[in-house]
């Protein structure tokens, strides 16, 4: 088997965290801490060898125990793929490292925090999962391991908000878990095979494949916080820890985003027609307009930038309208703006994912100084720790969508999508929505210039914690300079910029 | 690539990279703070120089990155952007010095210099900006540069004064940033001066083109204070007196009307957008906002504000002249870009002096005040009668300029706003100058409260305001001469109307 050195890579990025995950287990605190640690570099080193790989080659599949669908199970590495790990990879690390300076340096933490690190690596293990499944039960697997990892993660900080969250947190999850499974038993029932690639081809259009559809696009849009699904996202991720945070809001959304835009440009062709993409995309609006005016009203730091999550993942659900051709449209003229609607999403969510987590983290070194995260913690932070006012800056440009940032060019390929679809309607919500987030984004700047108060508490912060919001800031910024790479290596393999013919099949290959 | 491709870059490397030093600095590092300031400002003159000597020799600049798919970073030399590097670059280093003086022991003085050559960079790149994309980067750019510079002293009032200007700049720059990707969708990068590529399209896309028009200068028209996008340029005044220098003068406005000039000029081309009938709504608008902010400015008693609305007024010269098709109106535009902008620091800078040295921001304050602070002013004095239009002050040769432009044209009309205009000016600049050198003093006795017993105030204060009235004179008095103001700009006229 001269190609085993390389297929392997799609099995280890889920056996690592996975393996770390357990071993954590059998140490107490203070080696946990070290071993999580390394489980996470080490995950990190395979994520870039992985993504090194499928860069050479174009991706990589992985048949598990050798054996081949319908039997086995597979793991595609593909470029889409990639870009998600490597996503994961970035953020991950960084918070790993803040995590561990928060958790040493922080005395008041119940007891159990450091169940932080088995519980963070098996839910790496899981989006990695979810981010190479090819089969419909395996993502179902990977998306209970995340679900469950993150609620556990939710509840670590023991107070009651975070705890009352928790529990809504969990019931959400596990409804939408069991609405997709539904939609899964639906699909298995009508063609036999949980395989997408053999389900593209095998579907139908009829009212088992539609019900299948709704069910597991509901199922996924409450996991991922998509309006009007969204209302327990909120009170979660504004009463976690900020490591906790920044990992839920960052990534464990996009996981089930990821499987949404799969299925629909993958699976759901034959059974969705224009109007379903319209409706996708008014509820993306809507949650655009909503979520910011929300974050606008919020009087804590942390409810601000949660709810600013509400409005971000709203654009992705944008991007839907755009890849479902109308009626009467031909696909060669079409892939003149899908395939800004695919850069959109990918860049929307790698943005969001650094920029977010870099403002939680950044949330998290304001709780520790001033004690608190109500307005009058950000008075004067400009001087006070100007390294952390200069992420919150940068992170939030981004959010806004200003130049030269990797919002910015999300935003631009989503309005250039529109304009040239004709579907010029969705570039008020969009410019709406720049607006409301430079509202609130300037309202915490606003705070942060304003000189503060003598009696405001100012304790002493380790340097790592500012290091890592600042570092993801930044990253949200630089991804616009590899665009053309990351964007020929994904153009190299559909779906990515392929649209969505309504009535007609996958487009797998 | 020469040496010499390099230098547009190198012109905003070379406040760029002072001020993000500046930002590393500790805030005590005064000396070498002050260094780099002034090393970068004198060394972005030169360059500029340099480039413009270069261009003059038939040297050709472009520079081209590809920062991302579709944004493409380009930097070109024209003579239009070089006017504008030059006006900017000069005052910048004027105001670096007033700055300096001004700011001498106030708190936070790191955050405002890396912040201030931020806004300079920004200001520079509008100029040399090849294509609408960069334009457009750099262009928010400054709303984010300037933010900080805004709220500077953190005061309610100037905080509040942030968030206004915020509204009004995001505001426009999301309205400028659906028409970019519009024009871009429409017609692909379009670079400066390519007219022939959006006249091409005019044929299928008419509406569409003269909808994106009106969005780009709607965009464009925040920063220009253009009525009724005007009203964050009045709030905003309560910055330091350097950063309204800058705002008024340097950089905010002048991008914004900078950002007409191109898009009239460079983007739709003149006599496409006349033949179009896209430029009579903007000729009412500006003449509305000549006189609105005159009558406006008349009712004001701080002086800060009353130079505010003055400015609203002046900008839109700039834009009038614009609207109006011809080369005598153009250059009348053109050239009012230069005075405005040195006429306009002047009076800022008097205000701050004024304000530094004795505590006065009310016009009713300034009862003799001329005999304390004769060559302060004396400036002011200058730069007042130019405003109002009075030989040989640089104002004069814009307005008899606008003003021959609107009789070749046909629009007589235009004629009669710039009179009112000039009447409105002098009714609320001559009570200023009046009061400074022909009423007496109050009885109240007045202290200094900084400056040498022997200087009306600090030497680093009182030169730039000199310097500046000397420019508006000069650029009035030898405004035939070959390298004045008004050449260049009939020059650029000229090659507009080129067959």
């Amino acid at each position: 088997m001269t190609d085993f050195p390389t297929s392997i890579w799609p099995a280890l990025l889920v056996a690592v965290p996975i393996t770390f995950a357990l071993g954590t287990v059998f140490f107490a605190a203070a080696g946990r801490m070290w071993s999580g640690l390394a489980g996470s570099v080490a995950t990190t080193l395979v994520s870039a060898l992985a993504i090194a790989a499928a860069v050479r080659e174009g991706g990589l599949i992985h048949h598990l125990g050798g054996w081949e669908p319908p039997l086995g199970i597979l793991l595609r590495l593909d470029p889409l793929a990639a870009v998600f790990i490597g996503m994961t990879a970035l953020t991950g690390i960084a918070v790993s490292f803040y995590a561990a300076s928060y958790l040493r340096s922080q005395d008041d933490l119940p007891r159990g925090a450091s169940l932080f690190w088995p519980l963070w690596l098996m839910l790496w293990a899981g989006l990695n999962g979810m981010f190479l499944s090819n089969d419909l039960f395996n993502l179902f697997v990977a998306i209970e391991v995340v679900g469950i990892s993150a609620v556990g993660l939710a509840v670590l900080s023991g107070k009651p908000p975070a705890l009352m969250a928790g529990l809504r947190y969990l019931l959400v999850a596990i409804t939408g878990s069991m609405s997709y499974l539904f939609g899964v038993a639906l699909l298995f029932g009508a063609y036999g095979t949980l395989d997408l690639t053999l389900l593209s081809a095998a579907v139908e259009p009829g009212a088992t494949t539609v019900f299948a559809l709704v069910l597991m696009t509901l199922g996924l849009m409450a996991k991922s916080a998509f309006f009007p699904l969204h209302f327990w996202l909120p009170p979660a991720h504004g009463s976690e820890l900020p490591p906790v945070s920044a990992l839920l809001s960052a990534l464990v959304v996009k996981g089930s985003f990821y499987i949404l835009l799969r299925l629909w440009a993958e699976v759901f062709g034959v059974s969705l027609t224009f109007a379903a993409g319209q409706l996708i995309g008014v509820c993306g609006a809507a949650a655009v307009i909503w979520g910011s005016w929300q974050a606008l009203n919020q009087d804590r730091l942390k409810l601000i930038i949660a709810h600013s999550s509400v409005a971000q993942l709203g654009y992705l659900l944008m991007v839907f309208p755009l890849l479902i051709l109308a009626p009467g449209t031909a696909v060669a003229v079409a892939s003149d703006w899908t395939s800004s609607a695919w850069t959109a999403a990918v860049y929307q969510t790698l943005s969001h994912a650094f920029a977010k987590s870099s403002l939680f983290l950044a949330a998290g070194v304001i709780v520790i100084a001033a004690g608190h995260d109500c307005r009058e913690s950000l008075l004067d932070l400009v001087a006070r720790r100007p390294m952390t006012a200069f992420a919150i800056g940068l992170a939030g440009i981004s959010l806004t969508g200003l130049p030269p940032s990797g919002g910015f060019f999300a935003k631009w390929m989503l309005l250039k999508a529109a304009i040239a679809s004709g579907q010029w309607w969705w570039a008020p919500a969009v410019l709406a929505g720049s607006f409301l987030t430079a509202g609130y984004v300037f309202m915490i700047l606003r705070l942060a210039f304003a000189p503060g108060n003598s009696d405001t508490e100012n304790r002493p912060v380790p340097r790592g914690l500012e290091s890592a919001a600042l570092l993801l800031a930044v990253a949200s910024f630089f991804i616009i300079v590899p665009a053309e790479a990351v964007i020929s290596f994904l153009e190299s393999s559909a779906p990515f910029g392929s649209a969505i013919v309504p009535g007609e099949g996958g487009v797998l290959p | 690539m020469t040496l010499q491709q390099w230098l547009p870059l190198l012109i905003l490397i070379s406040s760029l990279v002072p001020g993000c030093i500046i930002f590393l600095l500790r805030e005590e590092q005064v000396a070498l703070r002050t260094v780099l300031n002034l090393g970068g400002a004198v060394a972005k003159v030169v360059l500029v120089a340099w480039v413009f000597l270069a261009y003059r020799a038939g040297e050709t600049f472009a520079f081209d990155f590809a920062l991302a798919p579709d944004l493409t970073f380009s930097l070109r030399v024209d003579q239009l952007g070089l006017f504008f590097a030059g006006l900017s670059a000069v005052l910048w280093l004027v105001t670096t010095v007033y700055a300096i003086g001004y700011l001498e022991g106030a708190p936070h003085r790191r955050r405002f210099f890396g912040f201030f050559s931020m806004c300079v960079t920004a200001s520079t790149g509008i100029a040399l900006s090849g294509n609408v994309v960069t334009f457009f980067v750099f262009y928010e750019f400054l709303t984010l540069a300037t933010y900080p510079l805004v709220v500077h002293r953190g005061t309610e009032k100037a905080v509040n004064a942030g968030r206004t200007y915020l509204w009004y700049t995001i505001g426009g720059g999301s309205v400028l940033f659906v028409a970019v990707v519009g024009l871009f969708v429409i017609a692909g990068p379009v670079y400066f001066g390519d007219t022939h590529v959006i006249a091409g399209l005019m044929e299928e896309n008419r509406t569409m083109m003269t909808v994106l028009f009106f969005l780009m200068l709607a965009g464009v028209g925040v920063k220009a204070a253009i009525f009724p996008l005007h009203g964050w340029l009045p709030v905003s005044m309560v910055a330091p007196a350097p950063v309204s220098a800058l705002l008024h003068a340097v950089a905010v406005v002048k991008a914004g009307a900078f950002g007409i000039v191109r898009l009239v000029y460079d983007v739709y081309g003149v006599e496409l957008a006349s033949s179009m009938s896209l430029l009579t709504p903007l000729a009412v608008l500006a003449a509305f906002t000549i006189i609105y902010g005159s009558v406006r400015a008349l009712f004001q008693d701080d002086i800060k504000k009353r130079l505010a609305f003055s400015t609203v007024s002046q900008l839109s010269y700039i834009a009038l002249g614009v609207a109006v098709p011809g080369v005598l109106s153009s250059t009348g535009a053109i050239v009012h870009l230069v005075h405005q902008g040195i006429m306009k620091i002047t009076m800022f800078f008097a205000a701050g002096n004024i304000a530094e040295t004795y505590g006065f921001h009310k016009v009713s304050q300034l009862n003799g005040i001329g005999r304390r602070m004769p060559w302060t002013m004396a400036s002011f004095t200058v730069a007042a009668f130019g405003m109002i239009g009075l030989p040989p002050v640089a104002g004069f040769v814009s307005k008899w300029y606008l003003s021959l432009g609107a009789f070749d044209a046909g629009s007589p009309w235009v004629v009669v706003v710039l009179l009112v205009s000039s009447g409105l000016n002098a009714a609320y600049f001559l009570p200023i100058v009046y009061r400074a050198w022909f009423c007496e003093p109050d009885g109240a006795e007045v202290h200094k409260l900084c400056g040498p017993a022997n200087l009306e105030t600090r030497a680093f204060l009182l030169a730039p305001v000199v310097i500046t009235a000397g420019f508006s004179l000069a650029a009035g008095i030898f405004a035939a001469a070959p390298n004045s103001p008004l050449t260049f700009a009939r020059q650029i006229a000229e090659r507009l109307y080129l067959p």
